[in-house]
């Protein structure tokens, strides 16, 4: 079986399970947040009553982070809600806004906070949920209803998908690349709809190589070609940070050596080289070179994607010392990441510094404008605005406004972009490389 | 939701493929209430406000699924392109097009998360077409889908087409959604 195989079978109480079959799944952790939490919700106090309990409160994980820093009373009201919820049912597991436990968000808040455990099984109201698997867990996205049917049983049914796997061949990273680069061409390659049900199962010593946020960055994105899940098996780095985390017992899982893949890949490290994605869709690929001098009025690096502390990084190496030609809005996905911002640096100066210096704008932790969101989201497209940006999506009106275009890339082709004010390959910042 | 067994007819919206989560409902309006009864009516109104004009109501597009000041649609069937529904998993997709009337949507493909949302909840029932019907469909041409034999009359252009069995979600289908089929099956009252 596959390592998914093996998840569901395990959790199913079955020895194994087959691609197609539906197998009813007990749920290690379920989370939710302001935007998909108060209506499932209110579907589980519909379907099992005003003062029923949720099925674990230990397992039900409630981050806010959609729609926070905004005047919009409806998405205020949202949050409210949860709250209200948190404390009747005595939650320990809820990072309130305007509190000390605040996050952001949510797809970097669970492995920081220790809920992304190899072998487990994670549903969540959000679609890229599936980030998780890079830690060998289970993980997927689900809508209100399935919400409220675990809060209230503890359990889902879920169809066992087929397996694509991906083998990533070289022993590093080379010095221009990053893990956004790699998703944006495989999707290219198979599709927004080319994993449609599947599993995508990354591997390879390629992977080995690969840091733990380059490897959410992979699984992350899975949900871009339809994929139920992404997974990456766990090694001695996915295990030193889960146990940095949490002291909770798990048992990771792997796939077997004559497992059945629905198809296989081999990508080579060392011929890849920085993607795009161009509007209005994740797989309308090219690569950086081919859209130089494409013009940019915006360059936005934050989300769940593009948007944790190895992203500034990568970004501030490039940004340092230069001025930037367009508008630059950074958002760290969580508080974490925005206290790193502070402490992590570039040549000795902290990227904060980096950053503002060159006159970027800079927001506080959350989805902010990955998603568009209430007018008044920071760095939301309002208008006809043209962004490179190292988030996830670039549907018609994805940002804001379906007059906006985006442009998505790594952090740093989006910060070489950022200094040039048009689309520009990172490799002419890169000195060690040549194009 | 109608139960597999019946016809739905009507009314058919075009679109294209791919038509993801925030071309069906744009975030900026996930922010109101699923319950309160006036509230809820804006999930109808937006609902495909997201679609770039030009491809709204194909094939000649320009026509919106809801009117400006309207909160339902005089179209009932949706006919869509390869992906339907792809991108986030906000359940307020399936539930807006509910809301606004639609009762059914035929794709040769969906996106996974929203065809579970869509048949889970209860809101409309996700054809496979074995066509892409979107390129065949005209906007106002009247449907009739008939479940029980799988297959789809353009009464407006005199052709049958055929869709898909619902396989192993059609007893959640013909249940109403999971709460009503796992009520059935008697899981509800086990664990409770």
């Amino acid at each position: 079986m596959t390592l998914t195989e093996k998840i569901l079978a395990k959790h199913s109480g079955k020895s194994s399970v087959e691609p197609g079959e539906s197998v009813w799944v007990d749920v290690d952790v379920l989370m939710t947040h302001d935007v998909c939490g108060p209506p499932s919700i209110s579907i589980f106090k519909d379907q099992f009553g005003e003062d029923a309990r949720v099925w674990d409160k230990e397992k039900l994980v409630i981050i806010p982070d959609h729609y926070i820093f905004t005047e919009d009373k409806y998405a205020n009201r949202n949050v409210d809600i949860l709250r209200a919820f948190a404390a009747n049912q005595d939650l320990p597991n809820f990072y309130d806004v305007g509190s000390e436990e605040y996050k952001g968000v949510c797809h970097i808040a669970l492995p920081e906070e220790g809920f992304t455990r190899p072998g487990e099984v994670l549903f969540g109201t959000d679609s890229h949920t599936c980030t998780a698997g890079a830690f060998g867990q289970f993980a997927t996205g689900i809508g209100n209803t399935d919400a409220a049917f675990i809060m209230g049983t503890g359990q889902l049914w879920v169809k066992v998908p087929e397996t694509m796997r991906f083998t990533f061949n070289g022993t590093s990273m080379p010095p221009y690349l990053m893990a956004k680069d790699i998703i944006l061409q495989i999707i290219g390659d198979i599709g927004v709809d080319g994993a449609t049900y599947r599993t995508m199962e990354f591997a390879g010593p390629g992977i080995s190589c690969m840091s733990m946020e380059d490897r959410m960055t992979l699984t992350n994105m899975v949900i871009e070609a339809g994929g139920k899940n992404g997974v990456v098996e766990p090694d001695t780095k996915t295990e030193a940070y889960v146990r940095e985390r949490t002291d909770k017992y798990f048992e990771p899982v792997f796939s077997d050596a004559d497992a059945n893949y629905h198809s296989e890949y081999q990508y080579n490290l060392e011929e890849m080289v920085p993607m795009v994605a161009k509007p209005h869709s994740p797989d309308n690929k090219a690569t950086a070179i081919e859209l130089e001098g494409t013009e940019l009025d915006r360059a936005y690096i934050g989300s769940c994607t593009g948007g944790k502390l190895s992203d500034f990084k990568a970004a501030a190496e490039i940004i340092t010392g230069n001025d930037l030609k367009i508008d630059t809005y950074i958002v760290p996905a969580t508080t974490e990441i925005a206290r790193g911002l502070e402490t992590e640096t570039v040549n000795g100066i902290p990227l904060i510094k980096i950053f503002k210096d060159a006159g970027c704008k800079i927001g506080q932790a959350s989805c902010a404008a990955c998603l568009g969101g209430p007018s008044d989201t920071f760095g939301r497209l309002n208008n006809q605005e043209v962004c490179i940006s190292t988030t996830n999506r670039n549907y018609p009106g994805r940002m804001g406004s379906k007059e906006s275009s985006v442009y998505l890339a790594s952090p740093y082709t989006v910060a070489a972009s950022a200094v040039t004010g048009n689309i520009t390959d990172p490799r002419v910042f890169i000195h060690e490389t040549i194009i | 939701m109608s139960e597999q067994n019946n016809t739905i007819k009507g009314k058919a919206f075009v679109l294209g493929k791919n038509i993801d989560t925030d071309q069906i409902i744009p975030a900026e309006h996930l922010v109101y209430s699923l319950d309160d009864p006036e509230e809820r009516k804006f999930y109808g109104r937006y609902a495909l406000s997201g679609v770039p004009e030009e491809q709204s109501g194909l094939p000649e597009g320009g026509i919106p699924l809801v009117e400006d000041d309207a909160f339902e649609s005089e179209f009932n069937i949706i006919v869509g392109g390869t992906n339907f529904g792809c991108g986030s998993s906000r359940e307020h997709a399936p539930a807006s097009l509910d809301i606004a009337g639609v009762e059914a949507i035929i794709a040769p493909t969906f996106a996974r998360i929203f065809y579970r949302n869509s048949v889970d909840g209860g809101f409309v029932i996700p054809y496979e077409s074995l066509n892409d019907l979107s390129q065949e469909v005209h906007t106002g041409d009247e449907l009739e889908i008939d479940a029980k034999n799988r297959t789809v009359m353009n009464k407006t252009q005199n052709k049958e087409y055929d869709i898909r069995p619902l396989g192993s979600v059609a007893d959640i289908v013909n249940a109403g959604g999971i709460f009503e089929f796992a009520r059935k099956e008697g899981m509800i009252d086990v664990k409770n």
